[in-house]
């Protein structure tokens, strides 16, 4: 693959979501986040890439993972990073987001990584502001950073991503995770299946792209990635599923039903896991099999990443149209 | 004082007699006293040279949100009453859903006497159904229906309950009273915000399932069926509500329906990149649906057309698509989307025109929607062919929420007349 000049190659004012990207451009953006794995195993992680850079982190749903993470990879490229979270404070005194996001537009923030409960909000806001802007995670629409820490950390473990066999499982419905794995791995080449119950699975959900399997053995068979997936009890209006019990017992990872897939398949999960619930512990914390920690440690990287290719076209002139 | 108007060199047409021919109409005081090819004015008579252009009956928009009393910022009587001048509306029905809700004869009888005092275009209510629109407790119906309101509705909420519902359509028979039901069952419309479907899904939007809007309607004819009252479904906008009622009608079910430009003017995919001004209540559906929409009209099965104007300020539409409130202005905008079906080739002027006036005048059981000596000269003359862009800026209504802004169309009013009165004059 030929790529022009790496600042040409990412023309985007924010990132909203993965649907829509170019392979170019995801593969842009993980060779970028692969030149920051190492470094941040070092003693000396700060960088200098973003000095004199604010970012803001404006959270409207409660996180520490991924806020944590958008926080350290700011400081590592040497921005300053300020926290908000929204959920509690000036929403409850009757502001509304735009008015959140209007105030802190005026003060001249160069990215705002946002999370919001409600789908396409964060959208809503990159509509308002002068700055860069970074989806965070948007109800159940799309969460594009966990897709690409996701995609590099198959990429350092199988050297690949066409052609690769992924089993997403469980609450797809809810899952804006889902959604955003379903774009990157469909435009990188991956054949994408999904397994649910049928009542966690939103309408013609096939039309992504993806084969639908309601059975795990079935949906995990020959597959070279699983894809666990939280179960999103607060989310739910209503009885999905009868009992975690009995989800467990059709749907929860253990060996039994990973038996089916590839000897050498990958375990991931976005986090925070509900053991017993859509995954074993055993399995979970399976040294071999299991690449959750990796992830983790993937999303700085890859945070870095959007961060800095972001960042790399804010120049200091007015703002842009 | 007589006050006479001649309305000469006009096409007239007349969906309720099937009149399309160059004539000229007389009104006085406020009735049409004549029509025909040639018509002597006399001596007073205010002479108006409608230049080839069309005369109709007034539109008779069954289905309207005037916000008054309780949200007048968004609108209110004097503001949607210019707005449907503009649009070439006479008489408008408004839903009871205020604060307070039109549940009290004292509210029937401030919309009448607001009506009165305003005077642009006649201005009729709806009561609800169920005292606050709580789905609970009947309102006085006969009641109410004896101060004026035209039929009862709990407007944007469906009657749920099956046995509120059959009291309601049985007592409602007992005094002949029309029940206009929003038709969603709403346990399975809980919480959603599109229609279930590949475009919710791409957007993580939780859907209505379409199956909602004819579960509901079945379940009313069944209860139509057995207490024999008179039953309106709004805003139809599935294939299967259609047939449903196409059913209904061919068993001579007391059973009519109306529905809304949208829903044959866009599909789902509107609602793309998150337009809340495309949010609606029903959501916007398939394209599939819409041809079904366009088919019901054409053949009859959809009685009537109607604005569901609903206006809503900047504060309630830029919010998340979830949180955005649901429905759209209509009022100025309900004649030209409607002549689309005509010049697009898919229903003759004559029936697009019924479904915009005699069609809701004969459900309402209201005397106009028709060009008939004796009858109200409420009016409508309008270039058929004119094109133009619908400019949210530019409607008269308070609230500027439209999807439509900057939609190329074709048509519209160029005056209004009300009981012989110009009320709107202009464009064209």
């Amino acid at each position: 693959m030929t790529l022009g000049p790496p600042s040409s190659a990412f023309r985007h004012r924010h990132l909203l979501g993965i649907e829509g990207f170019s392979p170019e451009e995801i593969t842009l953006l993980l060779d970028t986040a692969e030149g920051h794995v190492e470094p941040n195993r070092q003693a000396d992680k700060k960088r200098s890439l973003m000095r004199g850079r604010t970012i803001i982190n404006l959270f409207f749903e409660n996180s520490t993972r991924t806020r944590t993470s958008f926080e350290l990879a700011g400081k590592r490229l040497g921005a300053d990073v300020i926290n908000m979270s929204v959920s509690g404070s000036s929403i409850k005194k009757g502001e509304t987001m735009i008015d959140t996001a209007m105030t802190l537009n005026a003060m001249h923030p160069d990215v705002l990584v946002v999370r919001h409960h409600e789908s396409g909000a964060v959208q809503l806001l990159s509509e308002k502001v002068d700055c860069a802007v970074i989806n965070a995670g948007d109800g159940s629409h799309e969460h594009p950073t966990q897709a690409l820490l996701d995609a590099l950390t198959i990429r350092r473990r199988k050297g690949r991503l066409q052609g690769l066999v992924v089993a997403i499982c469980g609450d797809i419905l809810h899952s804006r995770v889902a959604r955003s794995n379903i774009h990157l791995l469909s435009i990188m080449g991956a054949r994408v299946r999904v397994v649910a119950p049928r009542t966690l699975l939103p309408a013609e959900i096939e039309r992504l792209g993806v084969e639908v399997f309601h059975d795990m053995r079935q949906g995990l068979k020959d597959a070279d990635i699983v894809m666990m997936l939280r179960l999103q009890t607060e989310r739910m209006h209503g009885s999905f599923v009868p009992s975690t019990r009995e989800y467990f017992h059709f749907f929860g990872l253990d060996y039994e039903k990973l038996a089916a897939a590839k000897p050498d398949a990958l375990i991931m999960h976005p986090g925070p896991m509900n053991r017993g619930v859509e995954i074993d512990s055993e399995v979970a914390d399976d040294i071999d099999r299991s690449v959750i920690r990796q992830q983790v440690e993937m999303g700085v990287a890859v945070r870095m990443a959007c961060l800095e290719l972001l960042a790399r076209d804010l120049g200091n002139g007015p703002p842009l149209p | 004082m007589s006050e006479a108007i001649l309305f000469r060199n006009a096409r007239l047409f007349d969906p309720a007699s099937g009149r399309d021919e160059a004539g000229a109409l007389l009104a006085i005081d406020g009735k049409i006293a004549a029509i025909g090819a040639r018509l002597e004015a006399p001596a007073d008579a205010r002479i108006i040279d409608c230049r080839g252009k069309c005369l109709a009956p007034g539109l008779v928009d069954m289905r309207v949100q005037l916000r008054e009393p309780g949200a007048e910022h968004m609108e209110n009587m004097v503001s949607a009453s210019h707005a449907a001048a503009a649009g070439g509306v006479t008489t408008m029905v408004a839903l009871p859903n205020t604060d307070p809700p039109i549940d009290e004869l004292a509210l029937v009888d401030f919309v009448a006497r607001r009506a009165r005092a305003i005077g642009i275009v006649n201005i009729h209510t709806y009561a609800a159904v169920t005292k606050g629109l709580g789905g609970r407790e009947l309102t006085e119906m006969g009641l109410l229906a004896e101060a004026g309101a035209l039929g009862f509705t709990d407007a944007t909420r469906a009657v749920a309950d099956p046995l509120v519902m059959r009291r309601a359509l049985s007592y409602a028979r007992t005094f002949d009273l029309l029940l206009v039901q929003h038709p969603e069952e709403p346990s399975l419309a809980a919480g959603g915000a599109a229609t279930e479907g590949e475009m919710a899904t791409r957007l993580g939007l939780p859907g209505i399932t379409p199956v909602a809007e004819v579960m509901m309607i079945e379940r009313d004819l069944r209860l139509v069926e057995i207490t024999g009252a008179r039953y309106h479904a709004a805003h139809v906008s599935t294939a299967a509500a259609i047939d449903a009622i196409r059913g209904a009608k061919a068993r001579r079910l007391p059973v009519t329906c109306d529905t809304a430009p949208p829903y044959f003017s866009l599909n789902e995919t509107a609602i793309g990149d998150y337009r809340t001004f495309a949010k609606l209540s029903p959501p916007l559906r398939s394209e599939a649906d819409r041809q079904a929409v366009v088919a019901g009209l054409a053949d009859g099965t959809i009685d009537a057309i109607a604005s569901d104007h609903a206006p809503h300020d900047q504060e309630s539409k830029r919010l998340p698509f979830t949180s955005a409130a649901a429905g759209i202005v209509g009022l100025e905008t309900l004649l030209p989307l409607s002549l689309a079906l005509y010049h697009n080739g898919h229903l003759p002027l004559l029936k697009v025109l019924r479904a915009l006036s005699c069609a809701p005048a004969d459900i309402l059981r209201l005397p106009g929607g028709r060009l008939a000596t004796g009858a109200p000269a409420d009016l409508v003359i309008f270039d058929l062919d004119r094109p133009w862009r619908i400019e949210e800026e530019r409607l008269r209504s308070k609230s500027k929420n439209t999807p439509f802004d900057k939609r190329p169309v074709q048509g519209g009013a160029v005056m209004t007349v009300v009981g012989g009165r110009v009320v709107f004059e202009g464009g064209g």
